[in-house]
């Protein structure tokens, strides 16, 4: 593509539909400059981290520690930009994505907990670090999990992927609770090891320990920072498949398979890709739930828990990495939001009972989605997948030529 | 030795089978056609050249080299492009990301060959040009057709599968569409054309197959079947 052809005729296409809020926001967003990007996204990111100090009155949740409940955001934001990777990238329905967090958190329970036949810690493990050397471990197991389940299975599509990813998150579960010898069976893994850092007189076992109850920098807090930071590394790492080939063929692959492999596209090695990449941020998200909670038992990775994660996708808007993203805090968020509550804006409520039927009310919002907005609340722009910075500047030119904001594009009207 | 060759080609869905025995050639530089009525086993004839279908029995051969295990992703490579039935266009790709789809297997040694490739499609379907950042989808059939060949033709196929390129577009694209592919073949590229535009098709092609039931009834020029009474009767519509 020469940018000058571009440029000599913008303004002849057709005219842009109309666009929604998220689309102008992407567009005023993609338009701005990259130190701007830079200066807007640092201190948002900033305000984000300070959630937890500042405990604005409106958002604080009154039945639970808020920052608690930020850290249980964290992970499932984790769990949703990976499960966003196989079902809103790739387009394969995984309905057992929880065993690979059921995995991730495991590996690092069978490898620190005390109560496991495998204890490693104080033998290679040291037990100040032991958590952080599990990560890497629990991530790669989790990542050959994916890679096991999905070398039998993608061969399969749509409906059929889905139920066979079902069965696998069962069997994840299964497993946990009927090797008593090896998990603990339905009594769990307890003691599992955290970081132990950060150790003062009021706080022994640290900043990370569930004993660190100290307000506002409680253990909460500290692991919402954590995964927070996550979250940027692997937002960046997914990100920039994205916008590589491999995310070029994600997006082929979802729209068309057959019309993707007969242009050369090795499909099944990429969903295998998807799979095992999605499989290793779950692991992640499972790692970070092991070292807060400190404890794993089976009924945590009920299947339940892979809808929630896929209401929290299907809500957000399959494909947006950002938009699953608050999806996950919709999700998490409104629940303990209303546990505790006993009045709204003066109206008396049963909070707790409202918090109890969650999974009915998040039904209700997917049917109301389903009809009303099936792309999700933030939906993935529908086109310009690869050019899309390129092309809107270019668009965005043309249309302010057109309303006489701007002389016509030039030369390098694309750049 | 011709570039395509179909040796006793069998395809089965299931138990039944779709494609019986079937052989035939392509030389290089040929425009080659297949005709046949719905269910005569076209689609299924090229779905298992180009790769997507498995045979069950007999080999496809391409340049000499037996073909007939190789992954459909690697046949794009060795130069067997498709522009499928139904034209198989990436919905919410913009014309432009399609046509880059296109090209995806293919590595361009300079930017300059880049741009020459799709300059060339632009100068075959000036419509692409226009519509470049219009989303796939959202395109007239005809405008789709456009789209599918000229995406198969980003991968400078040595031969392109067309199936059934006419399919479900007004006359005058019709038209445009087949002098659009007579065109492509008087530059050089090898063409395997399934139809049921039998008038349109055999007129223009070097040569022709004719299917019954998954088998070969009748074969030679286009122009020598054009005129064979017992093809006017079942194709063409003439007593």
């Amino acid at each position: 593509m020469t940018t000058t052809r571009i440029a000599e005729t913008a303004p002849t296409a057709p005219p842009a539909p109309h666009l929604g809020a998220g689309d102008r926001l992407r567009l005023w967003w993609s338009a701005l400059p990259r130190p701007y990007q830079w200066g807007i996204g640092v201190p948002f990111i900033a305000l984000l981290a300070a959630l937890p100090i500042l405990r604005p009155p409106i958002l604080t949740t009154q039945g639970t520690d808020f920052g608690g409940v930020l850290a249980q955001f964290g992970m499932y934001a984790l769990l949703a930009i990976g499960l966003n990777v196989v079902v809103g990238q790739a387009g394969l329905l995984d309905l057992g994505y929880v065993g690979f967090y059921a995995i991730g958190a495991y590996t690092v329970g069978l490898l620190t907990s005390p109560d496991s036949p495998w204890n490693q810690t104080d033998t290679w493990l040291s037990r100040h670090w032991a958590w952080v050397f599990a990560l890497p471990i629990a991530i790669a197991v989790t990542a050959v999990s994916g890679l096991i389940l999905g070398t039998p299975t993608l061969r399969l599509r749509g409906d059929y992927l889905a139920i066979v990813t079902l069965g696998f998150g069962e069997i994840v579960r299964l497993l946990a609770d009927n090797l008593q010898n090896i998990t603990g069976g339905g009594r769990g893994l307890s003691g599992i090891a955290f970081p132990l850092v950060g150790q003062t007189p009021t706080r022994t076992k640290g900043v990370f320990s569930a004993g660190n109850t100290h307000l506002p920098l409680n253990f909460g807090t500290w692991w919402y920072w954590v995964s927070l930071a996550l979250i940027i590394v692997v937002l960046l790492f997914v990100g920039n498949l994205e916008r590589s080939r491999v995310g070029r063929a994600w997006v082929a692959i979802r729209e068309d398979e057959d019309a993707a492999e007969i242009m050369g596209v090795p499909t099944f090695k990429f969903k295998l890709w998807a799979f095992l990449i999605g499989a290793s941020i779950g692991g992640l998200s499972g790692v970070l739930y092991a070292g807060q909670v400190q404890f794993v038992s089976p009924p945590t990775f009920n299947v339940i828990n892979s809808m929630l994660f896929l209401c929290a996708v299907i809500v957000g808007g399959q494909g947006n990495k950002l938009g699953v993203i608050l999806g996950a805090f919709i999700i998490v968020y409104l629940p303990n939001f209303f546990l505790g509550r006993s009045d709204l804006f003066g109206i008396p409520i049963d909070g707790n009972a409202i918090a109890d039927y969650k999974y009915l009310f998040f039904g209700l919002a997917l049917m109301t989605l389903m009809i009303f907005r099936p792309q999700g609340l933030f939906p993935a722009r529908q086109k310009l997948l690869s050019y899309g910075r390129e092309v809107y500047v270019v668009a965005r030119r043309a249309a302010l030529a057109a309303a006489g904001r701007l002389p016509a594009a030039d030369e390098d009207g694309a750049r | 030795m011709p570039l395509l060759e179909l040796k006793d080609l069998t395809v089965s869905y299931g138990r039944i089978e779709a494609v019986r025995g079937i052989s035939l050639t392509v030389e290089e530089g040929e425009l080659v056609t297949l005709i046949g009525a719905n269910g005569a086993g076209k689609t299924t004839t090229m779905r298992a050249i180009s790769g997507i279908r498995p045979l069950s029995r007999g080999s496809v051969w391409f340049d000499g080299r037996d073909i007939s295990r190789m992954k459909a992703h690697e046949r794009v490579l060795a130069g067997i492009v498709q522009a499928p039935e139904g034209r198989g266009v990436f919905p919410g790709m913009t014309v432009l990301e399609n046509l880059e789809m296109g090209a995806y297997a293919r590595t361009f040694k300079t930017r300059a060959e880049h741009d020459e490739t799709l300059a060339a499609v632009y100068a075959l379907f000036p419509r692409l040009q226009e519509r470049r950042t219009q989303v796939g989808g959202t395109l007239s059939g005809g405008e789709q057709q456009m789209l599918a060949i000229g995406r198969a033709l980003m991968a400078r196929p040595r031969l392109l599968l067309l199936d059934e390129p006419s399919m479900g577009l007004a006359p005058m694209m019709i038209q445009t569409i087949f002098r659009t592919v007579t065109e492509i073949n008087s530059t050089g590229t090898t063409i395997l054309l399934v139809e049921q535009n039998a008038q349109q098709a055999l007129s223009r092609s070097d040569r022709a197959y004719i299917l019954e039931t998954g088998e070969v009834v009748s074969t030679g020029p286009g122009k020598e079947l054009l005129a064979d009474p017992a093809v006017k009767q079942a194709y063409l519509g003439v007593a």
